[in-house]
């Protein structure tokens, strides 16, 4: 894992020669009458401004039996309003010079465009035009709905890692709304019609589910002025309330198999653990709790001197690759994993006993001091290489917003995780990391059969396909 | 939109004038070229040293530069990995190795305080000039490489790819997989190893480049650090230039997946090419443009037929390759690559329309201040300058190189360099299932 998800306001340090100037990198925050926010960050090292339009809304809103529509729309976004042909979208920002595109996760939809920072108003009128006035044909959906089932194939169905990490989400949850993939099941995508996605779109993209993000060489009162121009006329949707599909208390260990054409065994460990929650919510008494439970993902996999490395991958010999995850800011409780790939001689078992006892270690004994300062040291030398990324910095503000938390955790994060204790780490791992919160899937390899080559060569020239 | 167009021509003029990062040049007194680029903005600085030590030059024994690059870290001056790793995580410092075709490559990224860069760079330098190739690191990694091979066969993306390198290749190093095969690493033993490191991790053999928070004279002072205790050594010498195909190949491999992995080419441009730009702008249009390109229009736009649709010139120190790709459920397979084989002929035929290529350079041209937008981006570059040797003003030119292509130049360089009766042709997928259904 990387320490790559918050970052801090200013940084302190003695250099040797000159003494950068690290401006106090202070979002600015401004909501217009219609509800949307807009959060801009001033970073002036080279001109250009990244833009960042995120949606709440993703694959944890949807239902079942329309799961993946979320992303379908995001296809959709690209194909076309009233005033822009399909492709023309992308066709402008490419002709200023911009690499535009979008992603969808499962708690938010994210548009984005980077241009050189004069052309911030271009990205802004088409964001606004399509915000509103996306024009959803059935003649463009009956291709594209092709090409995202292409892409769930090629993401998924034919990566066995993927699969696995698929499966072991969809047994883990029972009722909360993580356990369907972003990019949806097929059949969903087999089932789904234009009509579908006409009512996400009405429902979900108006300027009161929308906060636009805006990092790079800019004036944020100038941002401000640009965005009340072209934002500004966007009438609201009303409001929406979400029903939030929460998971029910697991009450034992959950074992599943999945047997796909493979060459390598690989074993996920799904722990449920809690994420930060926003501040006004109750169980504040717990909020370092997070905070503990990323440095003891950093304890296990925060480098190659950390313990997977050092005790699994090297020490015992028995994972041949193997790694740590904690996710810490999402809308709903999430997982901590533990997964990996045995050494060659060993089994898919002797890596399970072995993460185990990894877990007993951190259950039982405190971790070292030595550990605990490495952590801290690169998470606060994380906090700068981050900065090199203007789009990077972009993604937490959203992420943060649109989970439901505020950009200025971020400012908090290194604090919070310099003050975790040995204790609290020891702590998280005897509340979470046990066997009634634990999903453990096995890919079984099945045999891929000989890759019987057929070379042909065609003097004639002709390299047509037959 | 008019209003647009002239807010356009005059950015346009703006932009072309931006100042590129100021590369400085100088040779160490053991003989290797510094490329450093002052980066004061953030209290960092990264730091790479870069060997003429791929796997082209890899020999009978696959796999073996590789396998050097990443043994550097295991041991060296009696210390375990233990110790090297957290010499370099305690400080919040990252250390990297990586291998391609054409060179083998250390990294380091550090905060600039004093004291944590001194110690990392220590630590950093002790890596390079003495490794120790302890046995039971080699073992060990020798196992890892062992499953990486087995990992690339799961994929068929990966499979297409090799197979790929393989027949616009042959017998050229450039045709065999940087990770080696299950034999040769096997059989590669540490007396190999240790010979492969003399002779290929040497000063003279090497450059380092260097962005960041740091000035030219600490600059100065870790480079010549870096190296003080490597051999001298000298230059490697040329590998053999790579040769033509004289006929077309179809590639079918039988694979048990649902969609099949389809990679079309031949032979492209040296790094350095009198054609680059040419043939760089040309490929922007036909498959390199993101999201706005023909082969995107025509396969997935048009057709739906896949999530991604492209091509390339993969520009190397002798010809990489051209490559156009896809991946399509397995019954559309043939009518898909029949779409990329017209769009690719067609193109060398009759080359760009005067809108698309203004298009592109637009593109091309007014995106140019994102290429050098972060330390990471502008470290590349110093790498890329530094080891193929291209001008030092390479950036502050690039535009107007681009500006200057025209449809005549893109024509005549396709024409000449790209021959639709010599393409290599791969397929993966599972092709004898003929009436293959969804899924």
């Amino acid at each position: 894992m990387k320490y790559t998800w918050f970052k801090i306001s200013i940084i302190f340090l003695i250099l040797i020669s000159a003494i950068p100037v690290v401006v106090l990198a202070q979002v600015h925050k401004y909501e217009l009458n219609n509800g949307l926010k807009l959060l801009v960050k001033e970073d002036h090292r080279a001109p250009v401004v990244v833009t960042q339009i995120w949606y709440k809304v993703g694959s944890s809103y949807e239902n079942d039996g329309i799961t993946g529509i979320s992303h379908v729309l995001e296809h959709m976004m690209f194909k076309g309003t009233e005033k822009y042909p399909p492709g023309e979208f992308s066709r402008i920002i490419s002709e200023n010079g911009g690499r535009d595109n979008a992603f969808t996760g499962p708690d938010y939809t994210s548009y984005f465009q980077t241009l050189e920072k004069s052309r911030l108003s271009i990205s802004f009128e088409l964001e606004a035009d399509r915000m509103r006035h996306l024009k959803l044909s059935d003649e463009e959906f009956i291709k594209e709905i092709e090409v995202v089932k292409e892409e769930r194939r090629w993401r998924t169905e034919d990566n066995p890692q993927s699969f696995l990490y698929e499966a072991v989400k969809a047994a883990a949850f029972q009722t909360s709304s993580y356990r369907s993939p972003v990019i949806g099941w097929m059949q969903d995508l087999d089932n789904m019609t234009i009509n579908d996605l006409k009512e996400w779109y009405k429902t979900w993209y108006a300027p009161n589910n929308a906060t636009v993000v805006v990092v790079g060489d800019v004036d944020p009162n100038d941002v401000y002025a640009l965005a009340y121009e072209y934002f500004g006329p966007l009438s609201p949707e009303e409001s929406i309330t979400t029903k939030k599909q929460i998971e029910v208390p697991q009450l034992g260990t959950k074992r599943i198999t999945v047997k796909r054409p493979a060459e390598l065994p690989t074993i996920i460990m799904a722990f449920k653990t809690p994420v930060i929650k926003p501040n006004n919510q109750d169980d504040n008494e717990y909020d370092w709790e997070p905070y503990a439970l990323e440095v003891l993902a950093g304890i296990l996999d925060g480098g190659n001197s950390a313990r997977i490395s050092s005790r699994l991958v090297r020490g015992n010999e028995v994972a041949a690759a193997a790694s740590a995850s904690y996710q810490m800011a999402s809308r709903l409780d999430n997982l901590f994993t533990l997964s990996g790939t045995p050494a060659p001689d060993k089994s898919i078992q002797e890596l399970e006993v072995a993460f185990r006892n990894e877990i007993l270690n951190l259950q039982t004994y405190p971790v070292s001091d030595e550990e605990l300062q490495r952590v801290k040291a690169q998470v606060i030398s994380s906090d700068v290489y981050e900065k090199d990324s203007i789009f990077y910095q972009a993604m937490i503000i959203g992420i943060l917003e649109t989970v439901g938390l505020s950009w200025d955790l971020a400012d908090k994060y290194v604090e919070r995780i310099k003050a975790v204790t040995n204790e609290q780490v020891l702590s998280v791992a005897k509340k979470y990391l046990i066997d009634d919160r634990l999903t453990i899937a096995d890919l079984y390899p099945l045999p891929i059969q000989d890759n019987s080559i057929n070379e042909r060569k065609t003097k004639d020239g002709n390299a047509h396909a037959h | 939109m008019h209003t647009r167009s002239i807010l356009f021509f005059f950015l346009f003029y703006a932009v072309s004038s931006l100042a590129s990062p100021n590369i400085e040049y100088w040779i160490t007194s053991k003989g290797t070229d510094v490329y450093y680029v002052h980066a004061p903005e953030l209290p960092m600085v990264d730091i790479q040293i870069v060997f003429d030590a791929g796997s082209a030059r890899d020999g009978g024994t696959l796999g073996i530069a590789m396998l050097t690059n990443s043994l550097l870290a295991e041991g060296a001056n009696g210390d375990n990995a233990d110790v090297i790793s957290s010499g370099f995580e305690s400080l919040g410092a990252i250390y990297a190795a990586n291998v391609d075709y054409d060179s083998a490559s250390l990294q380091l990224r550090s905060l600039t305080e004093e004291d944590l860069l001194m110690k990392a760079t220590e630590n950093f330098k002790k890596v390079i000039s003495e490794p120790d190739f302890p046995k039971d690191a080699l073992e060990r990694k020798r196992s890892q490489m062992l499953i990486g091979i087995k990992a690339k066969q799961q994929s068929p993306a990966t499979i297409a790819k090799d197979a790929f390198m393989s027949g616009i290749y042959q017998s050229h190093p450039y045709g065999k997989p940087s990770e080696g095969d299950q034999t040769t690493i096997k059989s590669i033993k540490r007396e190999n190893i240790i010979s492969f490191y003399k002779k290929y991790y040497t000063a003279k053999n090497s450059m380092i480049a260097i962005v960041g928070a740091i000035d030219r004279k600490l600059a100065e002072k870790i480079s010549e650090d870096i190296v003080s205790s490597l051999q001298n050594g000298e230059k490697a010498n040329s590998l053999s230039e790579v040769k033509e195909l004289n006929e077309s190949k179809n590639i079918d491999i039988e694979y048990p997946s649902a969609q099949t992995h389809i990679l079309v080419g031949q032979l492209g441009v040296k790094r350095g090419d009198s054609d680059y730009f040419s043939l760089y702008v040309g490929n922007h249009i036909l498959g390199g443009g993101g999201m706005v390109s023909r082969l995107f229009e025509e396969v997935r736009e048009k057709r739906g037929l896949s999530y991604s649709a492209y091509s390339y010139f993969m520009p190397m120190l002798f010809k990489g390759p051209f490559i156009a790709g896809l991946q399509t459920k397995t019954n559309q397979a043939d009518e898909a690559v029949s779409v990329l084989l017209e769009n690719i002929r067609k193109y060398i035929e009759e080359g760009p329309t005067q809108e698309e290529l203004i298009a592109a350079k637009k593109n091309i041209i007014g995106g140019f201040p994102l290429r050098i937008d972060s330390n990471s981006k502008i470290l590349n570059y110093a790498v890329v300058i530094g080891y193929y040797k291209l001008p030092l003003n390479y950036l502050d030119t690039f535009n107007s190189n681009v500006e200057e292509v025209t449809i005549d130049d893109i024509k005549d360089a396709f024409k000449r360099r790209l021959s639709p009766d010599k393409l290599v042709i791969v397929k993966v997928g599972a092709l004898s299932e003929k009436n293959n259904e969804d899924k």
